[in-house]
């Protein structure tokens, strides 16, 4: 995948990740039935909302919290197609990546996109697009390192492909 | 430019002579850790990989502490996943409930995490051995698959914040007080993605209690780890509980600091951080108005070793808990379970009206073992209180200390032990 295109779910800052995926549901690790509960927490009616290909942006620190790598997991099983923050917590931001959830950070997107705005993002790159406003906004691009875990659709097959070679 | 400590610890396990902020480096692991709920999820990804088995089996802890002794059915299935994982592939440092206590507090006590090591754990806690000079910081399950098949795994080299730390704290000050001082003054960000570096003579007044706390909540301010340097009171320590080589390292006089700040132990307050940040804090000072609660939980990562039981039961000795209080104290290990019953602890905290719980994470997370309803208020010496945390996502959590806690379960509002008759 090399790009995303869809519908923006807005939320604020530090969305952690007990409203992402709240523990009463981690006695399950089957990415389906984390996804029916994704977000319950902070946004009741995002499970009912969204549709394959959305893109949630957020303001600082998505993701703070728990370790547990079932929020990204929910994210991307609920067809979400790429998070874009101001900043994300750190935990998050290597999950997301090592199971090929697309994230990119950039503080401009974040203030200028809306709830229900039309969206584009280009991940060689990092250009956001606004196709609702007709704006445009340049994001982080990945380092070269995690563009190839990203490329390999995740840590497991960048392992199995690349096991015991340096960076 | 010199190094950081953090740095040092890193460039010295990557087989470098320098690293700086920023840079990508692949580092050798000393411990890969999981608990019930991130490893099941780790292993499924392990057996993706085309690895033969663990690298190590004696450098990987498997600790299920979440949702033991099992909650329901599918928490049963998790932790069966879990011991069969460890007996295939002969894991030395697995902890079945009886042995186990919860992990933050159980592999220091254990003898497993020394200064100089790298650990990395698929739990956002596991910052907490930085107390003991060791690079420590939490991941998620497919860094633990990685960690667990390689023996390695991938770090951005971080920045860092140094905390000079002077003074000494007053009576009822803890470490938990002197990390929400700090998260509140920084922020739930504050630290994003850098090494918290406490230094300063301040630290030979903080035990290691204290210091295991003050390092288990740099994730709550973003932080990649927390780290302290390894003075008399650390050894002492390692050589009381562990057989593994250690080795000290010490920040160049010339490292690089994002930020400094200075902290004046003595000036310290209990503090308290309200719903729903743990940056949202006060100090018991300010609270003017009465904060009615229903329920107190002592223990965690945080705070559920010895020194916090031993305050706690200073505060609730020959007092009783209010009425309708539900006062929940959790050991955090069994040999804290142990030595508290041995001194008389959970004596007190049973003659007060609290219940003692086998060790688990349970209520910290809303598990279970004390789940709110709507419209209940909580005081908890874990550390998060975001929305939802501990159950309904109309109940409260305010983080305090174990003194402060106790202090509140007696007055049934949220109270400073000093104000206690």
């Amino acid at each position: 995948m090399k790009s995303a295109k869809g519908t923006v779910f807005k939320y604020g800052d530090n969305v952690d990740t007990d409203v992402i995926i709240p523990a009463r549901y981690l006695n399950s690790s089957d990415p389906a039935e984390l996804a029916a509960h994704c977000m319950e927490d902070i946004d009741k009616e995002f499970v009912n909302r969204v549709k394959k290909g959305d893109i949630i942006v957020a303001d600082k620190n998505f993701g703070c919290g728990s370790s547990r790598e079932h929020a990204p997991i929910a994210i991307k099983a609920a067809g979400v197609s790429c998070v874009i923050a101001e900043t994300f917590a750190r935990i998050f931001y290597r999950n997301a990546i090592n199971i090929g959830l697309p994230i990119v950070e950039c503080p401009e997107a974040s203030k200028g996109i809306e709830e229900g705005d039309e969206v584009e993002v280009d991940f060689d790159s990092g250009m956001i697009k606004n196709l609702t406003k007709g704006t445009s906004f340049q994001g982080q691009a990945f380092p070269e390192f995690m563009q190839r875990i990203i490329a390999a659709e995740g840590l497991v097959n960048y392992i199995n492909g690349k096991s015991n070679t340096p960076l | 430019m010199g190094m950081t400590m953090t740095q040092k610890i890193l460039a010295a396990h990557a087989g470098l002579e320098k690293v700086e902020a920023g840079q990508l480096i692949e580092a050798d692991l000393d411990l890969v850790l999981g608990n019930d709920i991130t490893s099941p999820v780790a292993i499924k990804e392990m057996e993706k990989m085309k690895v033969e088995g663990v690298f190590d089996k004696d450098k990987i802890a498997l600790v299920p502490d979440h949702f033991v002794p099992n909650k329901d059915i599918k928490s049963a299935e998790h932790c069966k996943c879990v011991r069969e994982f460890a007996c295939r592939n002969e894991i030395t440092n697995y902890f079945e409930v009886g042995e186990m206590g919860i992990e933050h507090a159980l592999l220091p006590e254990k003898g497993l995490t020394v200064a100089g090591d790298v650990i990395i754990g698929a739990d956002s806690h596991t910052c907490t051995y930085g107390a003991l000079g060791a690079f420590s910081t939490g991941v998620g399950s497919t860094d633990m698959a990685a960690g667990m098949a390689t023996g390695k795994a991938w770090f951005k080299v971080p920045a860092a914040i140094k905390f000079h730390l002077v003074g000494k704290p007053s009576e009822w000050v803890s470490g938990k007080d002197v990390i929400l001082h700090i998260i509140g003054m920084i922020g739930v960000d504050g630290a994003l993605y850098k090494s918290m570096e406490f230094v300063g003579e301040g630290i030979k007044n903080l035990t290691m209690d204290d210091r295991f706390t003050i390092a288990n909540m740099a994730i709550e301010a973003g932080g990649k780890n927390g780290i302290f340097p390894v003075d008399e009171t650390a050894v002492a320590y390692m050589e009381a509980h562990s057989r593994k080589k250690y080795t000290i390292y010490e920040a160049d006089d010339d490292a690089a600091y994002d930020e400094e700040y200075t902290i004046d132990l003595s000036a310290l307050r209990p503090t308290v951080a309200f719903p729903h940040l743990p940056e949202n804090t006060k100090i018991v000072d300010e609270i003017k108005e009465d904060i009615a609660i229903q329920q107190v939980v002592i223990g965690s990562c945080t705070n559920g070793r010895l020194d916090d039981l031993r305050i706690a039961a200073k505060v609730m000795k020959g007092r009783h808990v209010a009425k309708g209080m539900r006062c929940i104290v959790i050991p955090a290990t069994q040999a804290i379970y142990l030595q508290a019953m041995e001194e008389g602890l959970l004596k007190i905290f049973i003659e007060a009206g609290a219940v003692v719980s086998t060790p688990t994470c349970g209520p910290c997370l809303g598990g279970y073992m004390g789940i709110l309803a709507e419209g209940e208020r909580c005081v908890s010496t874990t550390n998060r209180n975001f929305v939802g945390r501990m159950g309904h996502i109309k109940s409260e959590i305010y983080l305090a200390s174990p003194a402060v806690a106790a202090a509140s379960a007696v007055a049934g509002k949220i109270t400073c032990p000093c104000k206690l008759g």
